[in-house]
């Protein structure tokens, strides 16, 4: 009895060392992560907070050496591609992760759509832009909103893609042979039961591809460009923030330094606020 | 299928009248009319066998209870009588399983036609992601056209079949996700009849409830077979003594003893069988 009980002893204080020390690095490990993140956080609110007022919101970029302006036209910009770019992705992504998950399965089509998918999603933006410069841009002669609304897709469309087929094999196989057993033709299962049973994992993948696209910078500056006017023509170049922030925050001008970095705060808010908005659908969800 | 339907509710009607059918026909008393006839069934998952030979009879308006040890292939079986192997490549089976007369292993069958005739209520409760009454809705909806009204009334007299209705007729709009483990297996046995099949496979449908609601489901199936013909696959022997008429004893994917549930539980014919029933085996 005895020395069990002294051997459950150090075994214990063994385990106990052991998972302070792991305690202790994964601690580290967060730290540091959060350092970073609220130092940056920190320093766009430090100095982007004093470039936030009304004339923000209503006045338009400034041309070169005037004084004051706004981002209206690139706010207005950046909604509209970004609008834009969800209705074009969304119905291809959530339709292709369908076909993924409750038709191609095991099928050739199947294995190459998803090895393509995966390559898109770790494809450099820049890449991306450049293909749509190619293709739409330099075919048309010049640069447009609808070329940023392509760029962003084919960067949004695998995110959403990838995250439906994921939701909907979380679905379980029970409730997919319930509906069957009803005499449920196959599509009916498909749109009616399973994609809605993983409905809210849905919206939680097509909410993070947005933030995903909101911010990016490198395919825009080879597609929608840049407008220093305010404009909702899609078929003309458009403003939008994350360049309209690359080009200011360069410039030797004060007024377009501080409406840069008004700009990224008001961009990292949205990505922050989209992020909590799909964590918010998708816990919804599952607790009920 | 059509002549199959029609034929069945006549005989339905001979069934429920059983003194008039002995003077008036010219046969035997009481000829029983089998909804399923399974005749020299093999099943196999790829090339693993998972039933062997199974011959037996399902009749019309009777609870039939397959039992056995885990793996034995009374799942298998169920799972061949409404073609679910038929979602998952690889499974196959061969023989005929006559469902009034059809043989419903032949190709070209109209499967969902077919699930519609012959329903099916799982182990784990799955009900739909919508509301109680859209659960039930769902389904009749796939091959009837209701008006509000008569669906509304489908509706409640479905959940009065599965003993729900006054559980649930104040929040036929809630989710059907919020009901208890219980409400929500009796709720896809309300679903189950709702679209009025002939046929209902239950596949252990108790095994994830607790004893209340156990007992309510097998008061439900009492109630049931007066109008529908009833398979039930389940862990519990108990229960296939309390519920069933009939009673197939299964083994290592083969029928081992079939029979009256009385004859089998008292005085098995096989040595394998009163193993099995004693818990000196399993």
């Amino acid at each position: 009895m005895n020395n069990t009980s002294n051997i459950d002893q150090s075994i214990f204080a063994k385990r106990k060392r052991s998972n302070k020390i792991g305690l202790t690095l994964s601690m580290g490990a967060m730290l540091l992560g959060m350092i970073f993140l609220l130092w940056i956080l920190g320093v766009l609110l430090f100095k982007g907070l004093s470039a936030i007022d009304l004339n923000m919101f209503t006045h338009s970029t400034p041309a070169p050496g005037s004084e004051g302006g706004g981002l209206a036209n690139a706010i207005v910009g950046s909604l509209l591609l970004v609008g834009t770019c969800t209705l074009v992705s969304t119905p291809i992504g959530v339709l292709a992760g369908l076909y993924l998950s409750e038709y191609g399965d095991r099928s050739r089509v199947a294995a190459v759509t998803r090895f393509v998918t995966d390559i898109m999603l770790s494809a450099p933006s820049i890449v991306i832009g450049l293909f749509v410069y190619a293709f739409v841009v330099a075919q048309a002669r010049h640069f447009s909103g609808w070329a940023g609304t392509i760029a962003l897709a084919l960067i949004a469309i695998p995110v959403v893609v990838r995250t439906t087929e994921n939701m909907l094999r979380l679905v379980p196989g029970s409730l997919r042979e319930a509906a069957y057993a009803l005499g449920t033709p196959k599509w009916k299962v498909a749109f009616m039961i399973t994609l809605r049973a993983a409905q809210s994992g849905v919206m939680t993948g097509i909410l993070l591809a947005l933030a995903r696209v909101s911010g990016e910078t490198a395919p825009l500056l080879f597609t929608a460009l840049n407008n220093q006017f305010f404009s909702t023509n899609m078929n003309a170049p458009m403003a939008n923030l994350p360049v309209v922030i690359f080009q200011f925050a360069m410039s030797p001008y004060d007024n377009w330094v501080e409406l840069a970095w008004g700009g990224a705060l008001l961009i990292t808010f949205a990505v922050l606020g989209l992020n909590i908005l799909a964590r918010v659908v998708f816990r919804e969800k599952v607790q009920g | 299928m059509m002549s199959n339907m029609k034929s069945m509710f006549d005989l339905n009607k001979i069934d429920s009248q059983g003194g008039k059918v002995e003077t008036s026909n010219q046969q035997s008393d009481q000829a029983p009319i089998n909804a399923l006839e399974v005749r020299n069934l093999n099943f196999y998952y790829g090339s693993f066998q998972g039933l062997k030979d199974i011959n037996l009879d399902i009749e019309q308006g009777k609870v039939t209870a397959f039992i056995g040890p885990s793996g034995c292939g009374k799942s298998t079986l169920l799972r061949t009588l409404n073609r679910m192997y038929d979602l998952y490549p690889g499974q196959r089976a061969e023989g005929e399983i006559n469902f009034y007369g059809q043989n419903i292993l032949e190709p070209g069958q109209d499967l969902n036609l077919l699930r519609s005739r012959i329903g099916m209520v799982f182990q784990k409760p799955t009900p739909f992601p919508m509301s109680i009454y859209e659960n039930i809705a769902f389904g009749v909806r796939l091959y009837e056209k209701l008006s509000r009204s008569e669906m509304d009334e489908r509706v409640e007299w479905a959940l009065n079949k599965a003993a729900l209705w006054t559980e649930a007729k104040d929040k036929l709009n809630q989710s059907g996700l919020s009901l208890s483990g219980g409400q929500q297996q009796r709720l896809c046995i309300a679903r189950g009849v709702a679209v009025k099949p002939s046929v209902i496979l239950l596949d252990e449908p108790t095994s994830a409830l607790d004893p209340i609601s156990t007992g309510k489901i097998e008061e439900l199936i009492n109630e049931l077979k007066h109008e529908y013909t009833i398979a039930i696959v389940t862990h519990n022997m108990q229960q296939a003594a309390r519920v069933s008429d009939y009673t197939a004893y299964m083994y290592l994917g083969s029928l081992i003893e079939y029979g009256k549930t009385d004859e089998i539980f008292i005085k098995p014919k096989r040595k394998e069988t009163e193993d099995y029933i004693t818990g000196r085996f399993g």
